[in-house]
């Protein structure tokens, strides 16, 4: 080495080598620099000492703490299962009257429905439970299957047209148009009538020769006014919320190929007392009617009767 | 007789292509053995128009084969601007979903790895494969080695960046983020990458100066890794040699483990190695000071090379991966802090003495914020591998946030420094066609990344904080679409920032350009002082 070169403008020295121009200065690692790189190896061989760490070769070493992600997650579960445990015993426990008119089940099965709902049916009926396009509204007092604690239980646990499920609620509406049942003439006859049964505008001529049709082809359903059937769930055609639209040509398409609306259901999937606490939330919604005998006249339902 | 063997070769490949394009019973992999087919021809045609058929040994013009870093600049400008026109794309697709515009085409999935590999591989590719042929020849004061295959580098690396590209369009992948290629262009990514470490090792090896200079560590210390992961992570079996799927040797945990692996150093040794080697150089030279510490490069280049290649299993806290896999990750991502900042230290000191040039000097500016934003992605990163602080951050947009800090921050903006210090100088002009445009590329770039950065940071932390809610009974309070929803302002001030991101670069693009025709903007200088921008 020859002699130390110096930086003209800091003073320190130089390595002495140079490349395209560029110098290196001799300055020392700052001791800040070094100290906390020290720190944070001695903190990361502690922690290994601590928690499972230094692979072996039958597996690794477990950490003085015995720590283990997969316990650690089992045991968080355990303590929040237990925090609600003595409601849900209750509500596995309880009719769904019972709990209905308790405030604080009422509550903890609203809230629980809520947390089921917005995991398993915002999908199809929305964040608000507003429905969308043959998806019903849950908001409103208009049902298809019936709206009440024991009719949404029903629904929830079997489903709708789910094949799956021998109990499923079942109905089909014939495909008028398709299957050469009607005419063309005589479908759009019969959808101006049906446009007639809730007010909307209608060409009075063919709604006329369209009730003709309505009376032999559709009443066995959907009832000698329109009021619908709930049994069969046949929706309601007097009361102007539809469930895939109320335009003359939406009808028509409705009358012509049918509709065939599915939901799956949730009895497999959900446990008893989710289910329950769902019906609640959904009943709680705004359109939930009473179960028709005196109220609270039962006691406890054994939960080995509803699988 | 190197000239016949080209034509020979390229004939071949262009036979070889249009066989297996009419074999095939893959419609994607057929286009993409035409588009490969293309390639030939177009190789033959640029062959023809300069063919000697004396064969005289054409004199070498300069000591340095610099057509090649020139070449590389443009795709570094013109991949950099189509990254970030499809980052933006994809940003807006995240806030208007109507915008994936129903096709498969151009829907947020295809899309997405096509704005990755087009910012990482393309955009930042061919800044490190430019400079860091700019840089070795300069440091080690001999011209590449092995005679054109720099340019075989340059033109096959394209030639990776197009069928990468329309692979994703067309819906080929294999589903490893950063590495979705599939098993033929990994191939043929592999033998460029060969090539690439044949030159810059060759060259290193002619060198004329007794000691290799700290940036070609690095440069070197990338390639090699690069080489070793990208082999690794893509071991896979083709389906049929005559169709592009393939399944991946790794199955389950050891696959996720071998692609963090990988996808971490992808960070690590592609987006921080490599971009430390430009920095080494090219900031010493625009401040025109010498390196502030020898010996913390010495020790930060090995403490990071020995610490980064542990890291990657940070990206698997809290899933099936064994939990002494995890504490390796997180421990050897909390000792890497020091490593990354001891660069930092380094970048920033080299400017004691010449502090005074960022008033009158943009682009000394721009590359002293990208190692401001490097130091902050460097504090970042491990702090997010801890693994509470993960259990809220893993998942969520804060990591997005976290990659573009590093990304638009550091990597952008060391390699627009990069690309402003060369242009001037590669083209032989004077100096770059305005300073003042610089400075505006420079603020635009800045709010945009503070903009990305910040937006990002309060929607991850608050979408973290959404899915961890409980209500007073036990439940979960939200459900994931109302996560989505309450993202939705975010997401749209992030497009913002990406859009400003995106302007600035439109402005270099058009400074860059004018620079090359030889333009000189008339304008008032930086600052107070002397000619703004005169390299060093």
């Amino acid at each position: 080495m020859s002699e130390p070169q110096h930086d003209e403008i800091s003073g320190v020295e130089t390595t002495g080598h140079e490349w395209d121009g560029i110098k290196e200065l001799n300055n020392p690692l700052p001791r800040w620099w070094i100290w906390t790189f020290y720190a944070t190896i001695v903190w990361a061989l502690g922690y290994t000492v601590l928690y499972p760490a230094w692979p072996l070769l039958n597996g690794a070493t477990k950490g003085i703490l015995g720590y283990s992600s997969r316990a650690n997650l089992a045991q968080s579960v355990d303590l929040a299962h237990r925090a609600q445990d003595q409601y849900t015993q209750q509500i596995r426990t309880q009719s769904l009257d019972r709990i209905h008119d308790d405030p604080a089940l009422f509550e903890f099965a609203v809230a629980g429905g809520r947390s089921a709902y917005v995991v398993n049916c915002v999908q199809c009926h929305g964040s608000g439970a507003a429905g969308a396009k043959g998806y019903p509204n849950l908001n409103d007092d208009d049902w298809l299957w019936g709206g009440t604690l024991e009719d949404i239980r029903q629904t929830l646990r079997h489903g709708v047209r789910y094949e799956a499920d021998p109990q499923t609620r079942n109905s089909q509406m014939p495909a008028f148009g398709r299957d050469g049942i009607l005419d063309k003439t005589q479908i759009s006859d019969t959808a101006e009538y049906v446009l007639s049964l809730s007010g909307l505008k209608h060409d009075a001529g063919a709604a006329g020769r369209g009730a003709k049709v309505f009376a032999e082809q559709c009443t066995v359903c959907h009832g000698a006014t329109g009021g619908g059937d709930r049994a069969q769930g046949a929706p309601s055609l007097r009361d102007a919320i539809w469930l895939y639209g109320g335009d003359r040509a939406t009808i028509v398409e409705t009358i012509t190929s049918a509709r065939r609306g599915v939901m799956p259901a949730w009895g497999g999937k959900l446990d008893d007392a989710t289910i329950k606490q769902l019906t609640v939330y959904i009943h709680s919604l705004g359109g939930g009617e009473s179960s028709k005998p005196a109220p609270a006249a039962t006691g406890a339902e054994t939960p080995a009767a509803t699988p | 007789m190197g000239a016949a063997f080209f034509y020979v070769i390229m004939g071949l490949a262009a036979t070889f292509a249009v066989i297996v394009a009419s074999l095939t019973h893959d419609p994607n992999f057929a286009i993409h053995a035409w588009i490969v087919v293309l390639a030939a021809l177009v190789a033959i045609v640029a062959g023809l128009n300069t063919f000697d058929p004396e064969g005289k040994p054409k004199p070498v013009k300069g000591k340095y084969l610099d057509g090649v870093v020139q070449a590389g600049v443009i795709a570094t400008m013109f991949w950099g601007l189509a990254g970030f026109l499809v980052g933006v794309v994809i940003a807006l697709q995240l806030t208007f979903p109507a915008l994936n515009l129903d096709t498969a085409y151009t829907n947020f999935g295809r899309l997405r790895p096509l704005h990755t590999s087009a910012v990482v591989f393309a955009f930042g590719g061919n800044a490190l494969i430019a400079t860091s042929f700019y840089v070795v020849q300069r440091t080690t004061g001999a011209r590449l080695a092995l005679g054109n295959t720099a340019w075989f580098v340059f033109w096959g690396y394209q030639l990776f960046i197009v069928l990468a590209a329309t692979g994703y369009l067309l819906g080929i992948t294999q589903s490893k983020e950063y590495a979705e290629p599939e098993w033929y262009v990994d191939l043929w990514l592999t033998v460029v990458w060969v090539a690439y470490l044949a030159v810059f090792l060759g060259t290193l090896f002619r060198r004329k100066e007794p000691h290799i200079y700290v940036a070609n560590w690095f440069y070197l210390s990338f390639i090699v890794t690069i080489a070793m992961l990208h082999v690794v992570n893509n071991l896979s079996m083709p389906v049929s040699l005559l169709g592009a799927k393939s399944y991946s040797l790794f199955s389950g945990v050891q696959d996720a483990l071998t692609q963090w692996w990988y996808g971490h150093n992808a960070v690590g040794f592609f987006l921080t190695a490599g971009f430390l080697g430009m920095m080494y150089y090219f900031v010493p030279k625009q401040a025109g000071r010498p390196i502030y510490s020898y010996r913390l490069s010495i020790i930060h280049f090995w403490a990071l090379i020995f610490l980064y290649i542990w890291a990657g299993p940070h990206h698997l806290h809290y899933t099936a991966l064994p939990d002494w896999a995890q504490t390796l990750g997180m421990v050897f991502s909390i000792m890497l802090w020091m490593p990354s900042w001891g660069g930092m230290i380094n970048g920033l000191m080299t400017l004691s003495g010449a502090w005074d040039k960022l008033r009158t000097d943009p682009v000394l500016r721009m590359m002293v914020m990208a190692i401001a934003f490097y130091g902050m992605s460097t504090f970042e990163g491990p702090m997010m591998s801890i693994k509470s602080v993960n259990s809220l951050s893993h998942y969520t947009d804060w990591t997005i946030g976290h990659v573009h800090s590093g990304a638009l921050g550091w990597v952008g903006m060391i390699s627009f420094g990069a690309v402003y210090f060369l242009a001037p100088k590669l083209w032989d002009r004077q100096g770059l066609y305005s300073a003042r445009l610089v400075n505006w590329h420079f603020w635009l770039a800045t709010i945009g990344i503070v903009l990305y950065a910040a937006s990002m940071w309060v929607s991850g932390i608050m979408q973290g904080l959404m899915w961890r809610a409980y209500d007073s009974l036990g439940f979960l309070q939200y459900s994931f679409a109302e996560t989505v929803a309450a993202m939705h302002p975010f997401y749209l001030i992030r497009a913002c920032g990406g859009g400003l991101y995106l302007l600035g670069a439109l402005v270099m693009a058009y400074n860059i350009a004018r620079t090359i025709m030889g333009h000189q903007r008339r304008e008032v200088p930086m600052g107070f002082a002397a000619p703004a921008v005169q390299g060093a």
